[in-house]
């Protein structure tokens, strides 16, 4: 018999010397996650049901090309949602999505336009995104959960991380697909790369990188409901209570309201690409 | 286009090398060694792209790069904007050396002086029409309203007013062209480079094209080099052409020169379907109208020219050689009979004519028709020669393609 090997333990010290030594660098990022979270919660509870529903609408009617029927569903959605008791805790789980989509897009489009610039970037991202696909999303809260303990910041770290991959590689394919004559205009005209970036290679790849931004909405609501696990904060943590009690209603009513705030989020964005 | 004055070399390419792979440097050293292109790749998997090439091209000038696919045109072009780095050799555009420069002077030299055309238009999907042609003002810097302005403008000239704010979706292949030559227009450099601009175009819309070009370089006398793949629009538009063959340049010369002189059998080959009838014009074919009388001369001074020259009609002018019309020797015999003092009442007036860059063809059936020999004039009705039937016959001749081996 082989002994059992020391995993584990070599783990927990790897965590130890990395919480003593990198300590500093786990508090700047959960206080930046906790500002960003409170800025999108704050705005949203703060803001009455009935005056938040039809502002809602009017936004989605827009940004959606004037699509009347999604408007006029989205009112009904959230009216449904109100009744049933359920309108703070639907607002604490949109702002994990919205916060935790920002910062994913604000560190997945970068990244994105790195790659489609670097082949060699490119090529190692690559390998790591196609790893982090293959996961289950259950593994991607121990690491968060390791650094930074239960609660939302926990949550909004395995969300963010869950949900970035589209961000990159549709930042990435859309920047790598626009036809090389364009890229050429840019240069015949002088263009610096910022320029080319800004005036061509961004706007060009606009549509491809709206649709990552579409899955990245979708991965990041799965995530944090998921994430309630390991003490998120929503509509999950509804659902996680109402499977422990066995509450069928109560379950049942907040997986309603997931799945009414997942229509209305991936209607919006897919129609604001087209 | 004139040529009068002293022309001014805007573009002089020297021992120009391209080639593409690893270690460039080293197919050069083989070219230079005598070896083809054909050889270098299957040895060393280089890939010759340009071959010790070197030109001038004057200022207002209309440049071809012709050959068939694969020859380098695009190679040789994109190396004078620097798109593509020469391997070896010397690009000196208005006394500038381009080869040597740094990124932000070759950034700044391509704001300034040179627009591209491109052969898939090119425009940029997301922007208006107007934006697309204010693109490269933009990327100089240029503010908002000054750039409209001068977009506007640009847009005017290519005869596409009231497209400002369409999208270039909405717009066929040949207008948005046009909006690719407004935008190269828009920044007014003095250079402007034409990659097979018209070649994803349909033949009608390409002879429009050609010619809109034609009467634009008429009204702005800018540098163009224009690659084509396609020998009758580089005879239409080039004042001077260059063929290519496997990343060299063959023969450099006027469209004339290359049809009646080819400097090999490539050349040859690649000139032995042209008809001949569109490419030459009166101005190639036409003799001197010489001697010619004045119109308030007498009948007595055109019979004695006549005689002495022994030619049985002149063409009659007046002041700076306007053409007034044609004697003929019985008429001028009879006027003399009857002692007239003028050759008013001899001359024969409205006589078919033609104009100096008549083509051939449209020549054959105005001479066919007439019993005169035909008179070329320029704009403004000047005699600058005269074009007899046998004229035609002998230029036709002077080029058949005597083998036809294909
Ligand atoms: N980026 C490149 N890499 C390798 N070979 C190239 C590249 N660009 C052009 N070539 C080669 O150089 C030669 C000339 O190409 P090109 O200038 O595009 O020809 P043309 O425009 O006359 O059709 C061809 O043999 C082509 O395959
Ligand atoms: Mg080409």
């Amino acid at each position: 018999m082989i002994p059992k090997l020391p995993i584990g333990d070599l783990v927990a010290d790897l965590v130890d010397w990395i919480e003593f030594n990198l300590g500093w660098l786990l508090d700047i990022i959960t206080a930046g996650f906790k500002t960003v979270l409170n800025g999108f919660a704050d705005i949203l509870m703060i803001i009455p049901p009935l005056i938040f529903i039809p502002i809602l609408a009017i936004l989605v009617y827009l940004v959606s090309h004037r699509n009347l029927r999604l408007a006029l569903l989205s009112i009904a959605g959230l009216l449904l949602i109100w009744n049933l008791q359920l309108w703070d805790l639907s607002m604490m789980t949109l702002a994990l999505v919205i916060a935790s989509t920002f910062i994913a897009l604000l560190i997945g489009v970068p990244l994105g336009i790195l790659a489609s610039g670097n082949d060699t970037f490119d090529a190692v991202i690559r390998v790591l995104l196609d790893f982090m696909q293959t996961m289950p999303p259950f593994v991607y809260l121990i690491p968060a959960v390791i650094f930074f303990s239960l609660g939302n910041v926990p949550g909004m770290i395995a969300t963010v991380i869950f949900a970035m991959p589209p961000a990159i590689r549709l930042t990435n394919l859309g920047i790598r697909q626009i036809p090389t004559e364009l890229i050429e205009v840019a240069d015949a005209f002088g263009a610096t790369p910022r320029q080319k970036l800004l005036k061509v290679q961004l706007p060009g790849a606009l549509p491809t990188i709206m649709t990552g931004v579409n899955q990245c909405i979708m991965l990041a609501l799965s995530m944090a409901v998921i994430a309630s696990m390991i003490g998120a904060a929503g509509l999950g943590y509804q659902v996680l209570v109402g499977i422990q009690r066995v509450n069928i209603a109560m379950g049942f009513e907040a997986g309603l309201a997931i799945v009414i705030l997942a229509i209305i989020l991936d209607r919006v964005t897919q129609s604001v690409v087209r | 286009m004139d040529f009068e004055e002293e022309p001014e070399v805007i573009i002089k390419v020297n021992q120009l090398f391209k080639i593409f792979g690893n270690d460039p440097k080293r197919g050069v050293e083989h070219l230079r060694a005598g070896r083809t292109k054909q050889e270098i790749f299957e040895k060393t998997s280089l890939i010759v792209g340009l071959d010790d090439v070197s030109f001038e091209v004057m200022k207002g000038e209309t440049f071809v790069l012709m050959g068939l696919s694969g020859c380098g045109k695009s190679t040789l072009l994109r190396s004078l904007n620097r798109l593509i780095h020469p391997t070896a050799g010397e690009i000196i555009i208005g006394g500038r050396d381009i080869v040597g420069m740094n990124d932000d002077e070759i950034r700044e030299f391509r704001r300034d002086n040179i627009g591209m055309v491109f052969q898939n238009f090119a425009l940029l999907p997301h922007r208006s029409i107007l934006d697309n042609v204010a693109f490269g003002l933009e990327i100089q810097g240029m503010p908002l309203a000054e750039r409209h302005e001068k977009s506007r403008a640009a847009l005017e000239l290519v005869g596409l007013s009231g497209y400002e704010t369409s999208m270039p979706d909405q717009l066929s292949g040949g207008m948005k062209q046009r909006v690719g030559l407004a935008r190269a227009l828009a920044g007014d450099a003095e250079i402007l480079l034409m990659d097979e601009a018209f070649s994803a175009l349909d033949p009608l819309i390409r002879r429009d094209m050609q010619d809109e070009l034609i009467d634009l370089q008429e009204r702005l006398n800018k540098t163009v080099i224009f690659v084509t793949h396609d020998l009758d629009e580089a005879l239409k538009i080039g004042n001077r052409i260059a063929l290519m063959m496997d990343g060299k340049i063959i023969q450099v010369g006027t469209a004339e020169e290359i049809l009646m002189n080819p400097e090999n059998e490539y050349v040859e080959r690649f000139v032995a379907d042209v008809d001949m009838t569109k490419v030459l014009t009166a101005k190639d074919i036409m003799m001197k109208a010489d001697p010619v009388i004045y119109c308030k001369s007498g009948p007595h001074h055109a019979a004695r020219l006549m005689k002495e020259f022994g030619i049985s009609s002149l063409f009659v002018v007046s002041q700076h050689r306007i053409l007034r019309g044609i004697v003929m020797l019985e008429d001028v015999v009879e006027a003399v009979k009857h002692d007239k003092k003028t050759l008013e009442e001899t001359t024969i007036q409205d006589i078919p004519f033609v104009q100096l860059d008549t083509p051939i063809s449209e020549i054959i059936p105005v001479i066919a028709d007439s019993r005169y020999p035909l008179p070329v004039l320029d704009e403004d009705a000047r005699l600058k020669g005269m074009i007899m039937r046998s004229s035609v016959l002998l230029a036709l001749a002077r080029k058949e393609p005597e083998t036809n081996d294909s």
